[in-house]
Formats: structure tokens, C-alpha cells, sequence
């Protein structure tokens, strides 16, 4: 699976990933802090101990997404490559991916009456032909890197151990979420990065999953409980009735054992 | 004077509907964007808490009096039964309007028939909505049938009314519980004061609370506006079983936030940061608390202002609750402050008149009430 790793420490803030994620996007060049949906990656920047530090935002590309999770009809998809792509043709426009995004990522096209859920796609087109996300290729300084994910947890778990006293001793997406496939090294606390530093280690799937499972069960044993309430009451009223009946018609009548209502 | 004020309510409506109708327009030909005050950080709003949540939850009375009727067979509710089969259906035909306006794409809602993603909550909702919604409309379809003189009609209906009411039944519990289930997803962004893994199960026992609070409440309206209501004793019955429920939620609430989770110091935050959802949380707590203790005095309970007044404080503390969820809880997390634009507001209002008006026009036309005779009271779903 494919995989980019940012390192934080060593990006310049050039804006090479972004002029690059326009073209490669056809996205006209805008203006603002932060991914919209005309902006699948951004350059920030954090303060470290009296310095700065250069940060990008982009989609995770989580192993296990949420979006792909909570799409009522699975306009999203994670593809075996690694990138999680979006089909808008499918998508009915209820936002609940951009709600349910940990990573605050999805955008929305607000102002277009046919509006489309907008985010880096990971250069699927790229990746399937053999060529390395467009940003990663245009990274001046290998702030950005592209390759197979394990190797690149490699190479992460290497420079972690080579300079311990620069990086936070964690490779975020990892494991986060159930790990990602955008993979990040940072020098300062990975929540000045917009990366939640609170997020679970297993997929936020798992937390509905745990209400969903239960709807076979309940469906079954609910049908059963109110078939039998059913019958009992209804046994209940012919009964009911049948006594009563009998009480009108006095002691002549039929004795209850021998007849049944 | 009653004409008098049957005009002024008249214009009120007329001037919420064409301030919708303009908020409509703007929707249809501007898109969300211009609609709304929705942003990328904020992407549910009003229409989604309110009209939808809320919706579905005030609509819960159909399924829980239905069920009382025809399942446990408690024949003291059948006169119940039409007006509350007819409120549940109205919500969610109102429902389903709001959600084409909230929809970015609306004309791709069908779609959910076709590409099924079983593991997202949304999709589960989706297929019992439009399921639930077929349920109700058969439900009332007697009441139609039986206007129209339709008497084969009526007895098809009859004859398999019992097992419809008991798929309804499975229908709203899984979807009025998944609707709380939706904010699962969201344990980083939701206020711990809202996100608890007991969010369905709230979820469920409090539209239970509030569906039957607006039996008790429409019977008060519609004694007012039409000279038709139901037996007080009757909606006394109805109190208790609300304050059941009502318990049983607040008690689950408090368990969960104080001894399971250990989040309830949050609640008592009252400056700076969170001091908000602190408020916002008390109002809700209040408003469905005072009602429980008040229904539990005879003194309330005996009289029809005070249960009336009681089912419209747990109406308000549903909605409270709602928004709470769906708005309140999430504005810290998203960094924005979110109100509703003029226009969704003015759009949800008018969902609201429509419904008040095409209840209104039922129960004036269509054998809704009908008069408290038992022996014609019996029989008040199948029309015999």
C-alpha cells in the first residue's frame, strides 16, 4: 500500500506540494488559511520553542476511513493502492463524511447547486500509473515523501531513533484511527499540527458497529417477544369474552373445560 | 373576537409561508451557501436538529400508541389512535420535505435503494424512515378509505393492521434509537456532556417521553381549536406512562455522566470556556425534570392546564435536547458559533405551518376524532 511521509522538521514551507496539488487538480490558485474545496493541501505554520515550523494538511487517507464508514451509499471507497476515493455521481449530499471526519478534512462545494465533497484523492490516476503523488514529486527538500507504506514506517522509526532529541516520539497515523496512510513526524505536540493528539487507536467505525451489530438480534428477538405479547393478549380478550358470555347465559351453559371459545 | 383571531392567526401563517417560499427559492436556484449560515467546520444546522431530529422524535407517539393498541390490546387508548397515526405520518412526510431542502444532492436520495452500505448508521435510518413512512401511510389509509366509502378497502387494512403495527414498532425503535447512533462517530467532536455510547438508547426512551407528550398536548389544542378532546382520565394514563419514561431517561443520564463516565463536573462549569453547554445542559435537565416531579403531584395531575402545561414543558426539553446534541455540543469542538440563518429558520417554520395546517384540515375533514362512545371509539382504526 502507498503512503506519503511528511516530516515537518525538514519541510521550508516553499508551497512546491501546493502549486503542484493545483495543477495536478486543475485548481484555480486561492487565497486562505486552510483546506476548502478548492485546496486539497495547505502549508501552515506552528510555533517551536521561539522558531516556527512548516506543517501540511491533507487527507489522512486512514486505512479504515471514517468517511467510507458513514456514507449511507458508499461514495466512499478505500482502494487497495491506498488512496480513499469519492464518487460524487452516487453522492447524495448529506455531509454526514464531513461531520464524521476526524481530521476535519471533507469540504463542501457550499455556493454550487450540483455541490460535490472535495479532498485530496492521493493522485489515485498517478499511483496507478507507476509515478509518485504529484506534491511528493515536487517536494524540493524530501519534506514529502512517497512510497510503500511499511517502508516508509521504516524509515520514519529511523530517523526517530537517529535524532530522538528533535522529533516527538511518535510517527502519527501509525496506529491513530487504526493507522493512515499519510504518515507525520513533528518536532512540537502533533495538536499544533491540526492532528487531534485524543483520537483512538482503533477505527471510529468500531464505536457504531457496536449499535449496529445489535439490529439483527433486536429485529429477531423483538419480532418473536411482540408475535407472542400479540397472542397472549389476544388469547387474553377471546377469554375475557367467552366468560363473559357464559356469565350471560347463567349456569345452563356449557361447563369452561368442555368447551373452548 | 374568535374570528378576529382566527384572521391574525391566518395572516401569521400566510407571512411564515412566503417568507418560506422566498427562503425556498433562494435554496433551489443559490445553493446551501447562500441559504444558510452552514460552513465546512459547522456542516449540520437547524434543519438537520430541528426538522429532522426533532421531527422524528415528536412523531414517536404513533408507533408507542399503536403498539399499546394492537400489541398489549390496553383498549382504553383506541380513541388515541387516529390522531396520533395521523401526527406520526404528517412528521414525516414534513420530514422527508426538510431533508430535500437540507440534501445537497437530493435527487440522489434514491440511491440508498440501490448501493447499500450496511455499516453507516445513516444508511439504517434511511431504509426505516422510507419503510416507516409506507407503515404509516397504510395506518392511515382507512381513515381515507373509510371517507371515501371504500369498505373492501378498509377491511384489507384491518386484516393485517396488527402485524403492521408490530413492524412499526421494530421500524421506530431501530431507527429513532440510530438517529442517536449517528453521533457515535463524533467522540472527539461532541461535548462530553452529549456523547455517551448510551446516545441510542437516550435517544429512543426520550422520543417515547415526548411522542406522548404531544398526544396530551394535541389533545388540549384540538380541544380548544375543534371542541374535540379525549377523556382526561385517559391522558392522565398517558402522563404516567410518560413519566416512566421520562425516569428512566433522566436516571440513565445522571448514571452515565456521574458513576459510568465520571463527566458530570462539566455541567458545572458556570464562567469562562464550556460554561455554555453547562447552561444549555441544565436548561434541557430542568425542563424535562420539573414536568416528571409536577405530573408525579395529584394535584397537577387532576388538572387539565397543569398536564397540559406539563407535556408542553417535556416537548420543549426534547427540543432542547435535540439541538443540544446536534448544535450545542458541537460548536466548541468546530470553532465556529453557529445561528441559524433568517432563512433556515424561516424554511423550518414554514414546515412547522404546513404541518399545524394539514392537521388541521384532517381533523376537520377526515373521521380523525371521534366521539367517546365506546362502542363507536372501539373499532376507531379499522372503521367499523
Amino acid at each position: 500500500m502507498r503512503a506519503l511521509l511528511f516530516d515537518a522538521t525538514l519541510c521550508a514551507g516553499c508551497g512546491a506540494c501546493t502549486a503542484a496539488c493545483r495543477e495536478k487538480n486543475q485548481l484555480p490558485e486561492t487565497e486562505g488559511p486552510d483546506l476548502s474545496d478548492r485546496r486539497f493541501t495547505v502549508l501552515k505554520k506552528a510555533a517551536n520553542r521561539g522558531s516556527e515550523v512548516n506543517y501540511r494538511r491533507l487527507c489522512m487517507h486512514c486505512l479504515d476511513p471514517t468517511c467510507a464508514s458513514v456514507c449511507p451509499v458508499g461514495a466512499f471507497r478505500k482502494t487497495a493502492a491506498g488512496p480513499v476515493v469519492y464518487n460524487s455521481e452516487i453522492c447524495m449530499g448529506c455531509r454526514y463524511c464531513i461531520q464524521a471526519c476526524p481530521f476535519s478534512v471533507p469540504r463542501f462545494e457550499w455556493s454550487s447547486l450540483t455541490p460535490r465533497v472535495r479532498k485530496c484523492n492521493f493522485c489515485a490516476d498517478r499511483l496507478a500509473a507507476g509515478k509518485p503523488n504529484a506534491c511528493a514529486e515536487a517536494c524540493p527538500t524530501g519534506a514529502t515523501l512517497a512510497g510503500e507504506r511499511e517502508a516508509l514506517l521504516k524509515e520514519a522509526r529511523s530517523r526517530l531513533a537517529a535524532e530522538p532529541a528533535k522529533y516527538i516520539p511518535k510517527i502519527y497515523g501509525e496506529y491513530d484511527v487504526g493507522g493512515t496512510c499519510v504518515l507525520v513526524l513533528s518536532p512540537v505536540a502533533f495538536s499544533q499540527l491540526g492532528l487531534p493528539d485524543n483520537l483512538p487507536l482503533h477505527p471510529l467505525r468500531i464505536l457504531t458497529y457496536r449499535a449496529l451489530s445489535q439490529v439483527p438480534t433486536f429485529v429477531g428477538c423483538g419480532t418473536f417477544l411482540l408475535a407472542g405479547l400479540g397472542w397472549l393478549t389476544r388469547r387474553k380478550t377471546e377469554v375475557a369474552r367467552f366468560e363473559a358470555s357464559l356469565a350471560k347465559s347463567g349456569t345452563d351453559g356449557p361447563s369452561r373445560k368442555e368447551v373452548k371459545p | 373576537m374568535t374570528r378576529i383571531r382566527s384572521v391574525f392567526w391566518r395572516v401569521v401563517a400566510l407571512a411564515i409561508l412566503a417568507a418560506g417560499a422566498y427562503g425556498a427559492w433562494v435554496r433551489f436556484t443559490q445553493g446551501l451557501g447562500a441559504a444558510t449560515n452552514l460552513s465546512d467546520a459547522y456542516p449540520w444546522g437547524l434543519w438537520i436538529g430541528f426538522d429532522i431530529l426533532c421531527g422524528v422524535g415528536l412523531a414517536a407517539g404513533g408507533f408507542a400508541i399503536t403498539t399499546a393498541v394492537y400489541i398489549l390490546r390496553i383498549e382504553r387508548l383506541r380513541p388515541i389512535v387516529r390522531p396520533a397515526i395521523l401526527t406520526a405520518f404528517l412528521g414525516y412526510l414534513l420530514v422527508i420535505l426538510a431533508l430535500m431542502f437540507d440534501l445537497g444532492r437530493p435527487w440522489n436520495i434514491w440511491r440508498a435503494i440501490v448501493l447499500w452500505n450496511p455499516r453507516s448508521v445513516m444508511f439504517e435510518v434511511a431504509w426505516c424512515v422510507m419503510l416507516y413512512t409506507t407503515v404509516l401511510a397504510l395506518e392511515f389509509s382507512p381513515v381515507l378509505f373509510e371517507h371515501l366509502g371504500w369498505r373492501r378497502a378498509v377491511k384489507v387494512v384491518k386484516a393485517v393492521v396488527a402485524p403492521l403495527v408490530g413492524v412499526g414498532f421494530i421500524l421506530s425503535t431501530l431507527h429513532q434509537s440510530s438517529l442517536g447512533s449517528l453521533y457515535l462517530i463524533v467522540p472527539t467532536k461532541l461535548h462530553p456532556l452529549w456523547y455517551s455510547p448510551l446516545l441510542p438508547i437516550f435517544f429512543w426512551l426520550s422520543a417515547v417521553a415526548a411522542g406522548l407528550a404531544m398526544v396530551i398536548f394535541e389533545s388540549g389544542m384540538s380541544a380548544r381549536a375543534f371542541g374535540r378532546a379525549l377523556e382526561f382520565d385517559l391522558l392522565q394514563g398517558i402522563s404516567r406512562v410518560m413519566v416512566l419514561f421520562l425516569g428512566l431517561f433522566l436516571f440513565l443520564r445522571f448514571w452515565d455522566l456521574w458513576w459510568w463516565r465520571g463527566t458530570l463536573g462539566a455541567a458545572f462549569r458556570f464562567s469562562g470556556p464550556g460554561s455554555f453547554e453547562a447552561g444549555m445542559f441544565w436548561l434541557e435537565t430542568l425542563l424535562l425534570a420539573v414536568p416528571l416531579v409536577a405530573i408525579l403531584l395529584d394535584r397537577v395531575r387532576a388538572n387539565p392546564l397543569g398536564l397540559f402545561a406539563a407535556s408542553l414543558m417535556v416537548i420543549a426539553g426534547f427540543l432542547v435536547n435535540r439541538l443540544n446534541v446536534s448544535t450545542t455540543g458541537l460548536e466548541a469542538s468546530s470553532g465556529v458559533r453557529y445561528f441559524p440563518s433568517w432563512i433556515e429558520i424561516s424554511v423550518t417554520l414554514s414546515i412547522v405551518t404546513l404541518g399545524l395546517a394539514l392537521f388541521s384540515l384532517a381533523v376537520r375533514r377526515l373521521p380523525i376524532f371521534h366521539p367517546i362512545q365506546p362502542e363507536i371509539a372501539h373499532d376507531a382504526l379499522d372503521g367499523v
